[in-house]
Parts: C-alpha cells; sequence; structure tokens
C-alpha cells in the first residue's frame, strides 16, 4: 500500500522529488490563477479551505490512525481566537488567524491525554471534546468574550482578497509539509507506529512524542484554516465553525483521495467538494445519494482511495 | 572485555491482578555471556524479557544497565542505550518493506550498529529487501525481528524463542550466529523450549516455574537437580 523501498537509488530518488516537488506549485499556481476565469471566489476558498483540513486528517490518520471525529474543534476554536483577536485586541487580520491557529495548538496540549485512547475510543472522545468546546464558545456566560450564540460580526476588516490569499500560502506550505513529513524517517516512523507501536518503542522512536507532535501540528492547520474561513466570512456562528460536518467532509475527502499519500486529500477535495458544488446546492437530495453510494462502494473496492487504482500497478504516488 | 556485569536485575516482581507471573527474579550478565532461560509453559519468561525491555513496569525490584538504575525508563530509551530484543509471535511493521523495518531500527537506534544491509545479510533475508514484511512467512518475520533489534545496536539482545519450527539442520546455523553475536560482546538471553538448541549455545541457565527461579547454574548440573527434574523436565518439552 505504502511505497515500499528505503530508496538509495538516486535517479528515482530525483524523480520523486520532482514529483513531490509540483504538487505544492501547481497548487499555488491553480488557485492564484482560477479567480480569473472562475468567478465565484467563495467556492475556491473553500475547497482550499477543505483541502487543507484534509490533509490535517490526512497527517492524523493516515500516518498515525488517529480518526479524528472532533477535528472541527480546532477549526472552532481557530475561527473564534481569530475573532477576539480582532474585536478585542484589535489586532490586524494576518496576527489574529496567526493567533487563531496558535491556540488551537494550546487547546491540542490540554487534549494531548486523548492520544492514549484507541480506534473507536479515541473518534468518540474527539468528537465530545468538539462538542465541549462548542458548547464553551456559545455559553451566555462568556458573551463578553465570544458573543456567545449571536456569533461574529468582523465587517471592520472584512479583506476576501487577503484572506484567499493568505489561505493559498497556508494550503501551500501545509502541503509541503505533508510532503517533508512523508519523505523523512519521521514519516515512516510514524507510519511504523501506526502498525505497531511496540515494534517501533523497540526500534528507539519516541511513540508518545511523535504522536504529540502530530497531533499539535494537525491542530495548527485546523486552526489556521478556521481563523481564515472566519475572516474570509466575516460573519459566522458558533454553529457554523462548530459544525460537526466540516470533521466529516474532510475525513470523507481524506478517505475517498486516499490516505498516507499527499496526492489523495488534495484530489478527494476537488473531485468531492467539486461534486458537492455541481450538484448538491441544486439537488441535495441527489447529491446526499451519490455521496452516500460513493462512501458504501470506497468502503467494499478501494479502502485505500482512488489513489490506490494507481499504486495497485506498482506506480509511484507522491 | 569488562568484568562489570551489563546486566543487572534484582529481585523483579511482576503482578497481574493478584497473580503473581514473576516473583523475586534476580541474575546479573557480563557483555558477551550467554544466559538460557528456560522453564515449561507460563513460567514467565516472556514476561521477564518484556519487564527487562520495558515493556511492562516491574512491581518491585531494580533493573540496572551497566550499573545505571533504568527500572522505569521507556522503551524507546532502553532501545537507544542498546536493550533490545524479538518477539515470541513476531512483530514486524506489516506494510514496509523488510529494508524499511530495518532502516528505522538503524536510524533511530543506538550506535554502533550493523547497517541496514549488514544486519539482513546476518539473518539471510536480504534477497527479499525490498518485499513488504506481510510476505514473509512466519519464521521469517522472526529473523526480521532478530535484524531490526541488531540494527538498533544492542549491548544487550533478549531473544525470545527463535528456534521453534526450524529443523536440525537451521537451529545449527541459528546457533553459531546467536554466538557470533556473542563474541563481538553482546550479552544475550535465550529464551527457549528446546533444550537441544540452548545445550549448543551456553552451559549457563537460569530455569522458572510459576514466575520463581528454581535454578541458577549450569545446563549440566540442571539435569541432576530433583526439583528441576520435578517440575521441568519431567513435563518432557
Ligand atoms: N499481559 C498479561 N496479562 C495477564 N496475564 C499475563 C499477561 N502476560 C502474561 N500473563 C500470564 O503470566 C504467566 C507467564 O506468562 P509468560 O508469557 O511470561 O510465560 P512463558 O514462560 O513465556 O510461557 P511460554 O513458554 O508459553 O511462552 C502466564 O500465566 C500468563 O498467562
Ligand atoms: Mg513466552
Amino acid at each position: 500500500m505504502f511505497n515500499p523501498q528505503w530508496d538509495t537509488n538516486t535517479p528515482n530518488r530525483l524523480r520523486r522529488r520532482l514529483v513531490n516537488g509540483v504538487i505544492p506549485v501547481l497548487l499555488l499556481a491553480g488557485f492564484s490563477v482560477s479567480p480569473l476565469v472562475y468567478a465565484n471566489q467563495a467556492i475556491l476558498f473553500q475547497m482550499m479551505a477543505f483541502m487543507a483540513l484534509a490533509q490535517g486528517v490526512n497527517l492524523l490518520y493516515g500516518f498515525t490512525g488517529y480518526l479524528p471525529f472532533g477535528y472541527v474543534g480546532f477549526f472552532g476554536i481557530g475561527a473564534y481566537g481569530m475573532a477576539i483577536s480582532i474585536q478585542l485586541l484589535h489586532f490586524p487580520g494576518i496576527l489574529a488567524v496567526i493567533i487563531g491557529g496558535l491556540l488551537s495548538s494550546v487547546i491540542a496540549m490540554a487534549f494531548l491525554p486523548l492520544l492514549r485512547l484507541s480506534g473507536a475510543y479515541f473518534a468518540i472522545s474527539s468528537l465530545a471534546a468538539a462538542e465541549v468546546l462548542s458548547h464553551i464558545v456559545s455559553n451566555s456566560a462568556f458573551i463578553h468574550i465570544t458573543n456567545g450564540p449571536y456569533g461574529e460580526q468582523l465587517t471592520q476588516s472584512y479583506h476576501p482578497l487577503t484572506s484567499y490569499v493568505v489561505m493559498v500560502i497556508v494550503l501551500v506550505l501545509t502541503t509541503v509539509v505533508v510532503i517533508f513529513i512523508r519523505n523523512r524517517p519521521f514519516g515512516r516512523a510514524l507510519m511504523a507506529i501506526r502498525e505497531d507501536p511496540v515494534s517501533a518503542a523497540m526500534a528507539g522512536i519516541s511513540v508518545v512524542r511523535a504522536r504529540s507532535v502530530v497531533w499539535l501540528l494537525s491542530a495548527l492547520i485546523a486552526g489556521l484554516t478556521g481563523a481564515l474561513f472566519g475572516w474570509h466570512m466575516s460573519v459566522f456562528y458558533p454553529s457554523t465553525v462548530f459544525d460537526l460536518n466540516i470533521s466529516i467532509l474532510a475525513i470523507v475527502f481524506t478517505l475517498f483521495g486516499g490516505y498516507g499519500t499527499v496526492t489523495g486529500p488534495v484530489l478527494g477535495s476537488i473531485v468531492l467538494y467539486g461534486l458537492y458544488n455541481a450538484i448538491g446546492i441544486s439537488d441535495p437530495q441527489y447529491f446526499q445519494l451519490i455521496y452516500g453510494l460513493l462512501i458504501i462502494a470506497l468502503v467494499l473496492f478501494l479502502p485505500g482511495g482512488i489513489i490506490s487504482l494507481i499504486q495497485r500497478r506498482g506506480n509511484y504516488v507522491p | 572485555m569488562s568484568h562489570e556485569p551489563v546486566l543487572a536485575f534484582e529481585d523483579i516482581v511482576k503482578k497481574f491482578g493478584t497473580f503473581r507471573a514473576l516473583d523475586k527474579v534476580s541474575a546479573t550478565l557480563k557483555a558477551g555471556e550467554i544466559l538460557g532461560l528456560v522453564g515449561p509453559n507460563g513460567s514467565g519468561k516472556t514476561t521477564l524479557i518484556n519487564v527487562i525491555s520495558g515493556l511492562y513496569n516491574p512491581d518491585a525490584g531494580k533493573i540496572l544497565f551497566q550499573g545505571l538504575d533504568i527500572t522505569r525508563w521507556p522503551m524507546h530509551k532502553r532501545a537507544r542505550v542498546g536493550i533490545n530484543r524479538t518477539f515470541q509471535i513476531p512483530k514486524p511493521f506489516k506494510s514496509l518493506s523488510i529494508t524499511e523495518n530495518v532502516a528505522l531500527a538503524y536510524h533511530y537506534g543506538s550506535k554502533p550498529a550493523m547497517n541496514p544491509r549488514q544486519a539482513l545479510d546476518f539473518v539471510g533475508l536480504s534477497h527479499a529487501a525490498s518485499q513488504l514484511a506481510l510476505q514473509l512467512n512466519s519464521t521469517q518475520q522472526k529473523l526480521l525481528d532478530l535484524a531490526r533489534a541488531l540494527a538498533a545496536g544492542p549491548k544487550i539482545l533478549l531473544i525470545d524463542e527463535l528456534a521453534a519450527g526450524l529443523n536440525h539442520q537451521e537451529l545449527k546455523v541459528i546457533a553459531d550466529h546467536v554466538q557470533l553475536l556473542a563474541q563481538q560482546g553482546i550479552a544475550l538471553i535465550v529464551v527457549e523450549h528446546h533444550l537441544g538448541f540452548v545445550n549448543q549455545l551456553t552451559n549457563r541457565v537460569i530455569v522458572m516455574n510459576a514466575g520463581k527461579e528454581i535454578f541458577q547454574g549450569s545446563l549440566d548440573q540442571a539435569a541432576q537437580d530433583p526439583v528441576v527434574s520435578a517440575v521441568y523436565l519431567g513435563t518432557g518439552s
């Protein structure tokens, strides 16, 4: 399933580096140019946001085996961290976005003990954690900080173009980080942990540390993305940024494309988010039907995602 | 070679609930020495390996590595100073290649160590280097465990039942290889049911029964010891 060979063959390695390098360049070029030919910037922005989230899920699930149903919690915290930085601290947008991302990582630190759980227990607890965060944010006791259930209005700092550009940068950086991890011994170490944590520890890998690094990193990605999403929308409610569907879609996009690769989440987001916009808005019932069938087909026939169709023939997929 | 023990464990107790899987087990081991660990099923051999390698924390007792108290160290830290092991039921990284399995241990483990190619050569798996670990049969997976342990640069190597399922010829080859490791200064504890195999390796054994150390000394003496004959040799495995 994963690309074998601790590759020492130099031409091969060069070619792989090249293929890997092409992906962030294509993303950068694609999302920079597409607003000129496709007018609906909101859709492009959300596609980027989902692609970044899918890479975050990919890091957690694809490399360490934790399925984070509550991933949206970090997204929501990022959005609120950003909004509070603008409203109460009067920070400029970009700085507020960074604060939002960092706040998510800080919150992730508090939830590090979740990593002691495995399988379904982790999935459910992460969901519960996201619910807790959502309730805290929308609680009227914190109305002076979060504006409680009434949401955030950031109309004074509405900068659709800047937030779009920063989203492109965050997406490209996220992708580069995933490529980097995948091609380093650290990425192999994560896959080893996923396979057998006891053997990994006996190979000298600090399992707790490696998992924690990935957890904080994926929280940072979701936090930055959520912050950018909130900034780009400039009006949102707790129910918008803590919407469980955000987790589900990011997970489905990752699994559909193929976890454990860099290309999988990219393709999954383009195809499924594209489909969502093509028919999901006009004919939601057909969309749900097609979506359901796709997921069932995936589980039954292609557990490695669409990428595995290419990998099966022994091809290298970045 | 120094006469300071590289490994010493004292009065190790390990309980599962109220059941004492290890009940005050002690021994010391010098560099280059091979200690056979024998005893009937369920006598606590694997549990002792698990405690020394850090998979389990003992409920009492002390483990010293080159005089340093490592009783509470996590597994990866022990691996990094040169304590490694194989598993009775092999535990390779199944979807990684054979080379990757070993290369990870080489990258994260202790130095000096055999590099991945040398380790695979040593156990005779180089021909399969680019295959995935899940393609190996269980005997080969045990050898892969051994190669991975070697690439982590062990000073102490704990081998849990390598001989099971091997024929006479293969046993001889493995015994020679294990002896070669001892000559390089690695201290080994070898868990084995097959007494003939232990006999080819070493004359120094610990015999365990129901978590207790019932004999420590030479294999010849063990054979004459009435207690040992009663609980172990009498069972005829
Ligand atoms: N994780 C565990 N939880 C509960 N009991 C355990 C655990 N591990 C081992 N035991 C029990 O401890 C005792 C010793 O087991 P251990 O695996 O150490 O025996 P062994 O000497 O290696 O046996 P074998 O020759 O069959 O491998 C057994 O009774 C076993 O059931
Ligand atoms: Mg055993």
